[in-house]
């Protein structure tokens, strides 16, 4: 296996791959929060559509992707204030990008190895000035997360009582579709378009199931990112299948049992005195002589 | 005389061209406690926005703690009308409590002894202590409530503006809510404004009323404001109100 890390594409797929899991799974964990998930699968779908345009017209894709998924970010936000407005102009925006990438995609002639490592990810296709790029975008986003951090999540959990407060509580949620569209369009490098919700939501979401510290929450989610990923390139790299088919499957292989498995943590267990601690299956009556 | 802590002058508010207060004029004092009343949709929640400066009058003077509202006061403590909460939340307890502290300001909060304490007798306050490390989405809508509570209190606010505090409580967390309430009006000399749908739980701790209705306010002591007469008058429409054993039911409208 160390003998794989003496290829120079591989050394810059774990590098840009460690990059995109960081950044994935800060955002995700407040993607899942503010209940925007759909959001970051649509805006991946969306930047599609760019990366295909730029290839038609001779540019890197990760430049249309770039330009598609801010400019897409900052319609949703002024579409849809409400959750489930929001939603319905997240959907009709990306069927309609959508649309664009297949009309861009039919007119291209080229080589269509491209669009296949869009849609799908690659490990093959990343230079050092990609790792480069990657690496400043995401520095980027995560001081841009770390400013927003506390009105963020202040906001999520009530918007009326946040802006009373004095938090920019639209602006600042325009601003983090944004900085999610910047994340998706490094992401998209590795895992591809369609399943960029392996690594956006996947680590985040199963975190918040074991931990409800926010700080913990994103510290389990950042690692189980990185594990994905790194495990996801070690499998690709001495497989034929693809290196997204691999961290989507173990994204959701850790998911679900979690999920199924971990109870929220009740307040039994974290209160054996309190009122809430009451033993199940007892009459209240024997568990207050008890 | 110090100032009024809360100052209308012929105050009207419209929310999308609807005319949601009308000519509204009234003082309240500093130390007061204050219970708003009236029907659903009659604008108290907007009348407590319009406080915290997120709602602007279409006409008329306002002024809070002496001057023009704007949002982001320290000195207004708030608790928003309770709505249930995603029981998946990853939030805990003291986590909510903390935004009153803190969540406006940039940058992420570090564990930090002093805000801990804060949080801690904020939460002791409200008697929500073996609460603090739950997470949110699993309590009760009266203990979320009481959190709410104490988020606002946290800033040492000179004025409180509860809406609907007692709406998910029962009747022991009731009166346990307003002793609390009274208690932090009485020591610290705090204006409180609550809204309520039912003024008897509040009767003896309120000064005054302010009935809200058809945009058109009542202010007074409740054995004023809540007769047949001024109520009829506010409706519009024959109201009959009965004050028996120190209660008040109000008949013939919906309150």
């Amino acid at each position: 296996m160390f003998a794989l890390l003496k290829f120079g594409f591989i050394q810059n797929t774990i590098l840009a791959g460690s990059i995109v899991a960081i950044a994935t799974a800060v955002l995700g964990y407040f993607l899942v929060v503010r209940g925007l998930t759909f959001a970051g699968h649509a805006l991946a779908s969306i930047g599609f559509a760019g990366a295909a345009g730029a290839v038609l017209i001779g540019a890197a894709p990760v430049y249309g992707m770039l330009v598609f998924t801010v400019g897409a970010s900052l319609v949703i936000s002024l579409l849809g204030r409400e959750v489930r407005e929001r939603d319905i102009a997240i959907g009709v925006i990306m069927t309609f990008a959508l649309g664009l990438g297949i009309l861009f995609l039919s007119l291209y002639h080229g080589y269509a190895e491209q669009a296949y490592s869009i849609l799908f990810g690659s490990i093959v296709g990343i230079s050092r000035s990609d790792v480069l790029r990657s690496g400043l975008l995401s520095l980027g986003v995560l001081a841009a997360i770390a400013v927003m951090a506390r009105p963020l999540l202040f906001a999520s959990f009530d918007p009326d009582l946040a802006e009373a407060r004095g938090v920019p509580v639209h602006a600042l949620g325009s601003v983090f579709l944004v900085v999610v569209a910047l994340t998706i369009s490094i992401a998209v490098q590795v895992i591809g378009v369609l399943l960029v919700f392996a690594l956006l939501v996947g680590p985040a979401a199963t975190a918040a199931r074991l931990t409800y510290r926010p700080g913990r929450a994103i510290a389990i989610a950042i690692l189980l990112g990185l594990a994905y990923t790194w495990l996801g390139i070690l499998l690709a790299s001495i497989s034929p299948w693809p290196v997204s088919f691999f961290i989507a499957v173990l994204s959701f292989g850790v998911y679900l049992p979690v999920r199924l498995l971990v109870r929220p943590r009740g307040r039994r267990a974290a209160h054996p005195h309190g009122p809430a601690g009451l033993a199940p299956g007892l009459p209240l009556e024997e568990q207050r002589h008890a | 005389m110090t100032e009024p802590s809360v100052l209308l002058e012929q105050i009207s508010v419209r929310l999308e061209g609807r005319p949601i207060l009308q000519d509204v004029s009234l003082s309240i004092n500093e130390g007061e406690f204050i219970v708003i009343l009236g029907p659903n949709g009659a604008g108290k929640t907007t009348f407590l926005k319009l406080l915290l400066g997120l709602v602007r009058p279409s006409s008329g003077r306002i002024e809070v703690l002496c001057r023009t509202p704007e949002r982001g006061q320290q000195a207004i403590g708030y608790a928003p009308q309770h709505r249930a909460l995603d029981a998946d939340l990853a939030l805990r307890a003291r986590d909510l409590v903390g935004f009153g502290l803190d969540g406006h300001r940039w940058g992420i909060s570090w564990p930090n002894r002093s805000r801990q304490d804060k949080i801690d007798q904020a939460l002791a306050e409200v008697d929500a202590l073996e609460l603090a490390d739950v997470p949110i989405g699993q309590l009760s809508g009266g203990e979320q409530q009481r959190l709410l509570i104490a988020q606002a209190l946290l800033t040492d606010p000179c004025l409180l503006l509860l809406d609907e505090p007692l709406a998910n409580l029962d009747l022991t967390h009731q009166q346990e809510a307003v002793a609390l309430v009274e208690r932090v009006c009485r020591t610290r000399s705090v204006t409180v404004l609550l809204v309520a749908h039912d003024i008897n739980p509040l009767l003896s701790v309120t000064d005054r009323v302010i009935y809200i209705a058809r945009g058109h306010t009542a202010i007074g002591k409740p054995e004023e404001v809540i007769t047949s007469r001024s109520l009829s008058q506010l409706y519009g429409s024959p109201v009959e109100v009965v004050h028996t054993q120190d209660r008040y039911f109000v008949l013939g409208a919906e309150v």
